[in-house]
């Protein structure tokens, strides 16, 4: 089939004159009173003027220029890539849930209360910890939220902690949230894949504010010794942040407060399967120990007898870190995927996943370096430097490549610590049948030329945009000719 | 059920190649003293009809903007959206992918992303848009951070106390540890009066926050302010509502260096509160303060037109500590449907519904004012939001009305001290004529049930 759509921008598609929506005739007479001409413009935005059908035609025919998990295996490593039920989709939708304002009072959103009363508790439990603000937008929202709350809770008990400490694992966004909750990052090594227990030691002083550890961290290993890093971080009076990213792994089998972490949040897009939506929108609730609770954001969601209401009178509370509630739309999500699962169900999860991953492990072990040995938790990372040096084939020729069979790449080049990264992560939805089949497709493109790689992919209908130009000199909008 | 696809056989067959007997032994990484010796106390599992029972009987104890008539406002508004919208937005091929990392695979969002930021700058007047920010609230913080970073200054910001509450609240939670410091401008005249703002502001000053219509409904000198701002060498951000934009002046019309909004009411429903998405546009040469993603167009080994996420070394995963910002997405789906709004609406479009809304608000002022002994608090010009005086004790107003089917407005004694009397009104562009008149009666009656109780 000849695809003659054109890729042409909405702008450039446009034609003075064409309408999509239509807005009903006023019904009331025009506004007495203007609003004075300072404040008035001229002419409306010069926004794009299509037909319904072009704008339903150019968007439906750019999304198929997607990959996406309903298309597509997509094991990009950290991002918890698993399917997204369609049961969630329809119930996010009901009017009783979508069109609720964010702002009536709690009286005439009891259910809405009770759903979001019933999702603190299920994330505590789920943590092994004792409260819960669901009101981060995501992951890197909810550790900033955690380190203000932890900065307040030492501010409150006089005591001037001044340091985070952050494994050289980490996602970019632990030390990030950590200048911006006004604390110096300080980088620990790992030693063979898990934190360097030494360096921990060395640096864990009365300086020391929290310790953020990735558990299972980026490489999918679980960290063995995380009952005496949290018992060392406790001794000298510091908190310890689990972020969460990687919670597939661990659902109903440990839980970080039985680990000793006082505080984390979830990725509820990841874990709990919100759809990803392109780059968002995500939700990251975090949980924390007891003695945390009084700082968390307000509002909480409180029980009283049968009802429930929105508390914001709470004094030591560090404030908003957003409008209005949360991410609701996704905790919704989140909320259908606990109650279709259940306890045994959540269990299932992790243990599929790590079954996947280590299945999938066991097909590439002898075909690629995996520095990290033979066993994962949820994801495992593979390294091309061997390849690389040998074949001159790295790990971005691997998974451009990848594309032209359907797959969607693997996180490459992190987390640093690994040369040449190639990061896996399956997730318990897939079958066997697509891990063999990646794994074949992983094994032949490793044989293949390495200039034929170079310009890979060879069938989408882009290749290899030019990102030191697109850096150098940006174009950001469109502008017309 | 956990949507796991491998039969017992293939189990069997996987933990032979990985050479363990059973899954458990995968665990064995784990300590068992930290292994949770019981199944996790929740809910027992439910099947979709049993879910969907229990979603809906949930649903039916919310009221909502279906089944009521809402007047709500206050930074989320009950707007029209398009059904081509929903459709397009339901296609799996957008809501299922990821961050467009592989650029190659995800051009469908990248040049959506793209022509999210143009349709935004087209609206705002400015040169640079981002891929979107979490919502309202965050985008004016970010924004703050951002003017810190390109003035240099870290002393003073200078906030009214129009803007949205939620807003402010977060920007002071954000600052706690951070230098600089919020001076917030009083506005009992329901704006910032631009001879309070120069009170304050020096040559130390990073920006001058803004919210224009803010959260009375009014309008702000936000030229004057700009004029001033600029004079000190200071950035002036605004917050805007992107509906309005169809009849009042661009930002980048009127001299603001930093435009932000909450995106909700371009496609998004109400949801509670979220997802909902932050824009945020600026003057080209903060290109590289700017906060979160942004998408550029460049050409790919053959030359041909693509576009690929860019200034990525601005970022967390590079900068890590010294990132512009901690963020790590947009809101890509959200973004999406903001940009097919804009297109839907078009020019025309966007102009109607923001004459709808001016005019409708006007007409329910006129009405209740007629109607009741309420007037209006503030005498400045508004858009589609303003702000009410009650002879009745408003919460005992707004529950008649709820009675009588109507989300009638938000009380402001929550927010402000010496406004316990004052609610504030939205009217959109749903609102008909025969709803605004209902409401007007309603409050009537309020009123004249208020007077009985009170001489009873």
């Amino acid at each position: 089939m000849e695809k003659n759509q054109s890729t042409a921008l909405i702008f450039e598609l446009s034609r003075s004159g064409r309408r999509c929506a239509r807005l009903p005739v006023s019904d009331v007479p025009d506004a007495v009173v203007t609003i004075p001409q300072r404040f008035m413009a001229d002419a409306p935005p010069a926004l794009p003027e299509l037909g319904e059908l072009d704008v339903v035609r150019h968007f439906v025919n750019l999304s198929t220029k997607n990959m996406s998990i309903d298309t597509n295996f997509y094991p990009l490593g950290s991002c918890t890539m698993k399917y997204n039920p369609k049961r969630h989709e329809r119930l996010a939708a009901l009017a009783g849930l979508a069109d609720v304002h964010p702002l009536q009072d709690d009286e005439t959103c009891q259910g809405i209360l009770g759903l979001l009363y019933e999702m603190q508790s299920y994330l505590a439990e789920i943590a092994g910890l004792h409260g819960v603000s669901l009101q981060p937008a995501a992951g890197a929202q909810g550790e900033l939220t955690a380190l203000l709350v932890a900065s307040a809770y030492f501010k409150d008990k006089g005591q001037k902690r001044t340091r985070v400490l952050i494994p050289d694992s980490a996602h970019g966004t632990n030390p990030a949230s950590a200048a911006i909750a006004g604390f110096d990052a300080v980088q620990i090594k790992s030693q063979g894949g898990y934190v360097d227990l030494e360096d921990l030691k060395a640096k864990l002083d009365d300086r020391t504010a929290v310790f953020m550890i990735t558990n299972p961290n980026t490489l999918g290993l679980f960290e063995k010794q995380i009952a005496t890093i949290t018992k060392l971080v406790h001794e000298a009076g510091g908190l310890v942040y689990l972020d969460g990213a990687n919670m597939n792994a661990i659902l109903g089998i440990t839980r970080p407060g039985d680990f000793g972490a006082d505080m984390m949040h979830y990725n509820v897009h990841k874990t709990f399967t919100g759809p990803h939506g392109a780059g968002g929108p995500g939700s990251g609730p975090i949980a924390v120990r007891d003695m945390l609770i009084p700082y968390l954001p307000s509002p909480l969601v409180v029980r009283q007898g049968d009802r429930y209401t929105l508390d914001e009178d709470r004094p030591q509370s560090i404030g908003r870190v957003r409008s209005f509630f949360g991410n609701v739309g996704i905790l919704i999500r989140g909320y259908c995927y606990i109650r279709t699962l259940g306890p045994s169900g959540l269990r299932e999860v992790s243990d599929q996943a790590v079954l996947n991953a280590n299945y999938l492990l066991s097909r590439l072990k002898d075909q690629f370096e995996v520095p990290q040995g033979d066993r994962c938790m949820h994801e495992f990372v593979a390294s091309c430097r061997t390849l690389r040096r040998e074949k001159n084939i790295s790990a971005m020729e691997i998974a451009k490549r990848l594309l032209d069979f359907g797959y969607h790449a693997p996180t490459v080049y992190f987390p640093l610590v690994v040369p040449e990264a190639l990061m896996i992560e399956p997730t318990e939805t897939e079958n066997k049948e697509t891990l063999d089949a990646f794994a074949d497709t992983l094994i032949k493109i490793k044989g293949e030329d390495a200039a034929f790689l170079k310009e890979a992919p060879h069938t989408l209908s882009r290749s290899r945009p030019d990102e030191v130009k697109a850096a150098k000199e940006p174009i950001l909008r469109w502008k017309p000719a | 059920m956990s949507y796991v696809q491998n039969t017992a056989e293939q189990q069997a067959a996987m933990l032979a190649s990985i050479g363990v007997d059973c899954i458990e032994a995968l665990f064995a990484p784990i300590p068992s003293e930290l292994r949770l010796k019981r199944l996790l106390d929740i809910p027992a599992a439910m099947s979709e009809i049993e879910l969907t029972r229990h979603m809906t009987a949930l649903a039916s104890r919310n009221r909502n903007a279906s089944d009521s008539v809402c007047f709500l406002g206050g930074g989320a508004y009950d707007h029209f959206i398009p059904a081509v919208v929903d459709a397009i937005c339901s296609r799996s091929e957008y809501y299922t992918a990821y961050t467009p990392y592989q650029a190659e695979a995800s051009q469908g969002s990248l040049q959506a992303f793209f022509e999210f930021q143009t349709l935004i700058c087209q609206l705002t007047g400015m040169e640079v848009a981002n891929a979107s920010l979490y919502e309202g609230g965050t985008s004016v913080t970010e924004a703050v951070l951002m003017a810190a970073g390109v003035t240099g200054r870290h002393g003073r910001v200078i906030v009214a106390e129009s803007v949205h509450p939620d807003y402010r609240s977060t920007l002071k939670t954000y600052l706690a540890n951070l230098e600089p410091k919020v001076t917030e401008v009083p506005t009992p005249e329901g704006f910032a009066n631009p001879d309070d703002i120069r009170k304050v502001l020096d040559d130390q000053t990073s920006c001058v926050v803004l919210q224009h219509p803010n959260f009375f409904g009014c309008l702000e000198e936000v030229e004057e302010v700009a004029k001033l701002c600029h004079a000190v060498g200071a950035l002036l951000v605004v917050s805007f509502d992107p509906i309005s934009l169809g009849i009042l002046k661009k930002p980048g019309d009127y001299g603001a260096d930093i435009a932000v909004a909450e995106g909700q009411g371009l496609g998004n429903p109400l949801n509670y509160g979220g997802p909902y998405l932050g824009l945020l546009a600026c003057r080209e040469a903060y290109v590289r303060k700017i906060p979160g993603r942004v998408v550029g167009q460049t050409t790919d080994r053959l030359g041909r037109r693509t576009y690929a996420l860019t200034l990525q070394t601005r970022e967390q995963h590079i900068r890590r500590e010294k990132a512009t910002s901690n963020i790590c997405t947009n809101q890509g789906l959200m973004a999406l449907k903001a940009a097919v709004h804009l297109t839907a609406l078009g020019p025309s479009g966007l102009r109607e519904t923001a004459h709808l809304c001016l005019n409708k608000a006007h007409y329910a002022v006129a009405q209740i004012e007629t109607m009741t002994d309420m007037r209006r608090r503030f005498n400045r010009p508004f858009f589609k939001e303003f702000t009410l005086q009650s002879s009745v004790p408003v919460h005992s107003l707004l529950e008649h009305a709820r009675d009588d089917g109507y989300l009638a407005g938000l009380a402001l004694a929550r927010w402000y001290e010496g406004l316990e009397d004052c609610f504030s009104v939205t009217v959109t562009e749903k609102r008909t004529r025969s709803e605004i008149d209902g409401l007007a009666r309603s409050l009537q009656s309020a009123v004249r049930h208020g007077v009985r109780a009170v001489m009873a």
